[in-house]
């Protein structure tokens, strides 16, 4: 893939230019136990042809951080912050405005396509529907045509067949096929994956991944893909951001990230990956190691985040006092390319010098 | 679809032929003499005895029953004892009564639970919801006949704008029959109507927390399509299943109801037959009501597998 020119400030201009560009987004819900604070100032930019991993466990405001953009969150979510999505703040879009966007400018597609589609309408039905709320296709019949052409696109045998089969008559990656298509019906600059492929057999990944990779290659889509999965980031990704307690706190190109993880967090993350045996040492895999190592303890809630470094009470480094009080910011650590690697820890450029999982 | 329908006509058929046998055995199970309470309290052996062979009451109740059942699929179930008019003309004089009354409460109870059910589950613990949600529990604990006579007092007495009690016949005038029908249906229709809106409302919010609604939304969709495609379109399928049998429930007569609007149906006829210990008109009434309920049953699940293609033919 492509090595976007970057900018350090903006990210990636290049090319087609920034498709998306959020700043300071912040996500809050007030709940019977408090504030919750879900996303707390995430900053990322993706450029045309680009895509961006955004790794985390699960709980770690990956997905409520994409669903925001397009409004998608229950109306008690109280986000801030700006997404200039094309030069346009999506956070400041009214409903009525975000719908011309949703489906259209943006596509998406969920983790699980056993209950993302409709089970009781037809595939045809709902890319149909899309493509007639956009006013994309003339009348019933022209969108038919354009809703087997998708289907075709993503590689779905008998595309014309498929427009009037329900769901449930689907295998599963078939159905992801079909929510691909439905993402991709309204020609999106931008193609947000929440978990695309996490529900589906490893086979089927690799399928769906080759799938997206080849259709953003031919149409110059930008990508944001939320995983948990490192295989997935390090076959997909040009840039991965790491989330952890709704912060990033490790950004980078995925060969530095992989190559040389600065935050104890991105370290814990590749340590509790099997190594690959990697040959030619090549591809940015990640050395090999002896064991597995797990990341002891679970993610804080959101209703009561850590004063200091969110990381902190997990941390196996757990530097010193100012760990516990003062939130590292996001700073640059080495890197090796032109994409400023940086990470929110006191401790990255040391860390960096020892081997994951030591 | 026509293997379904095959499989669960059959199904049917076992299910009413097993509900027959227990009515049979029950009514006669109940004590009370049919033959002595239709001679009074003066008669002599010999008429009884007559009367109680002219009936069939002397033969073995195998004999009886098969007799009965034997009759029963031509269509003919009987004379009663008491008039000595035939069972099925009787229940069929009945049935246009209880059916008007049926489906015009359902109508109301669906007037009533969809447009309520939706708005409370579309915002919850909003004062529509919580308005929505009292009222429903009054709807559900008031009996019948109290909500029936409070109807007639306000809308028959005090404001006058329809009858009291009564049927007329839609043959007869259909304006009349409407305006008749109005009270009795509305105080079944707020009973069953509560039950449906708090159904509705379930399973509307079920619909809603479902991940396709995203995908809808994450489409673009206006939220009016959303809501009537991905939304009510999927809470439709359990609604359909508590409608038919509330429907079965007020088509096997509404005994209360049919009593406190002096209403000719089904269920005070059925009362009446108790009574009087009336075995034919009883067991012919019990075995339409099964009739019906099966017949319902078969009708929400064939419907069910057209509206759910996930219910395989």
């Amino acid at each position: 893939m492509t090595d976007p020119v970057t900018d350090p400030v903006t990210g990636p201009a290049h090319g087609g230019g920034t498709v998306l560009d959020v700043r300071d987004l912040r996500v809050r819900v007030d709940t019977a136990r408090g504030t919750a604070d879900i996303v707390n100032g995430l900053s990322y930019s993706v450029a045309a042809g680009e895509t961006v991993a955004v790794v985390g466990e699960s709980g770690s405001g990956k997905s409520v951080s994409v669903l925001a953009l397009l409004g998608l969150l229950p109306g008690h979510a109280r986000v801030s912050g700006t997404a200039a999505f094309r030069g346009r703040d999506l956070l400041a879009m009214s409903e009525a405005e975000l719908r011309t966007v949703r489906g259209n400018g943006i596509g998406m597609v969920f983790q699980d396509p056993m209950t993302s589609l409709n089970p009781v309408l037809t595939v045809g039905r709902q890319l149909t529907e899309g493509l007639l709320a956009h006013g994309r296709a003339g009348g019933r019949k022209a969108a038919r045509a354009r809703a087997a052409e998708l289907l075709a696109d993503v590689g779905l045998p008998d595309p014309r067949g498929a427009l009037d089969r329900y769901p449930h008559e689907l295998s599963g990656g078939m159905r992801q096929r079909v929510v691909i298509a439905i993402a991709l019906s309204g020609d999106p600059a931008l193609l947000i994956a929440d978990e695309a492929t996490t529900a589906l057999d490893v086979t089927v990944q690799a399928q769906i991944l080759e799938l997206v990779a080849g259709l953003q290659r031919e149409r110059g889509t930008g990508v944001v893909w939320i995983t948990h999965d490192l295989g997935v980031v390090a076959g997909t990704a040009d840039r991965v951001l790491v989330m952890y307690g709704g912060r990033c706190v490790e950004d980078g190109s995925v060969d530095d990230v992989f190559e040389a993880p600065a935050h104890p967090y991105t370290r814990g993350l590749l340590g509790a990956l099997p190594a690959l045996h990697d040959e030619d040492g090549a591809d940015g895999a990640p050395a090999e190691r002896p064991d597995l190592v797990a990341i002891g303890g679970t993610p804080p809630p959101p209703t009561d985040l850590p004063p200091g470094c969110v990381f902190w009470p997990r941390c196996p480094v757990r530097g010193d006092e100012r760990c516990a009080t003062e939130q590292p910011p996001l700073v640059p650590v080495r890197g090796s390319g032109p994409v400023p690697h940086r990470a929110a820890t006191f401790y990255g450029e040391r860390l960096q010098q020892t081997e994951v999982g030591a | 679809m026509t293997a379904l329908a095959v499989r669960r006509t059959l199904q049917a058929v076992v299910v009413l032929l097993g509900v027959s046998v227990v009515t049979f055995a029950l009514v006669h199970l109940v004590p009370g003499d049919p033959v002595r309470l239709a001679l009074g309290t003066r008669f002599d052996q010999a008429t009884y005895d007559a009367l109680r062979e002219r009936a069939g009451l002397d033969q073995p109740l195998v004999v009886q029953y098969l007799q009965w059942i034997g009759r029963a699929v031509t269509g003919d179930l009987g004379v009663s004892f008491r008039s000595g008019d035939p069972v099925t003309a009787l229940i069929l004089e009945r049935l246009p009564a209880t059916l008007s009354l049926a489906l015009a409460s359902i109508l109301v109870a669906l007037l009533i639970a969809v447009p309520l059910g939706t708005a409370s589950a579309l915002r919850p613990r909003s004062f529509v919801d919580g308005a929505a949600t009292v009222l429903s529990q009054i709807g559900i604990s008031v009996p019948e006949f109290w909500m029936g006579i409070m109807l007639i007092l306000l809308f028959a007495g005090t404001l006058g704008w329809f009858p009291s009690s009564g049927y007329v016949p839609f043959t007869e005038d259909p304006a009349l029959w409407l305006r008749s029908l109005v009270l009795p249906a509305v105080t079944t229709g707020l009973v069953s109507g509560s039950v449906l809106t708090r159904f509705t409302r379930s399973s509307v919010l079920e619909a809603l927390g479902a991940e396709h609604v995203r995908t809808a939304r994450a489409k673009g969709l206006p939220p009016r399509a959303v809501l009537d495609w991905h939304v009510l379109r999927n809470a439709l399928l359990p609604l359909v299943t508590v409608t038919g049998v509330q429907l079965a429930y007020l088509l096997s007569g509404v005994v209360v109801v049919e009593i406190v609007f002096a209403w000719p149906g089904l269920g005070q006829l059925a009362l009446q037959a108790v009574e009087a210990r009336d075995y034919p008109v009883l067991q012919g009434a019990v075995l339409l009501f099964a009739f019906v309920f099966l017949l319902l049953n078969l009708v929400v699940d064939l419907l069910y597998s057209r509206l759910d293609p996930r219910i395989s033919a």
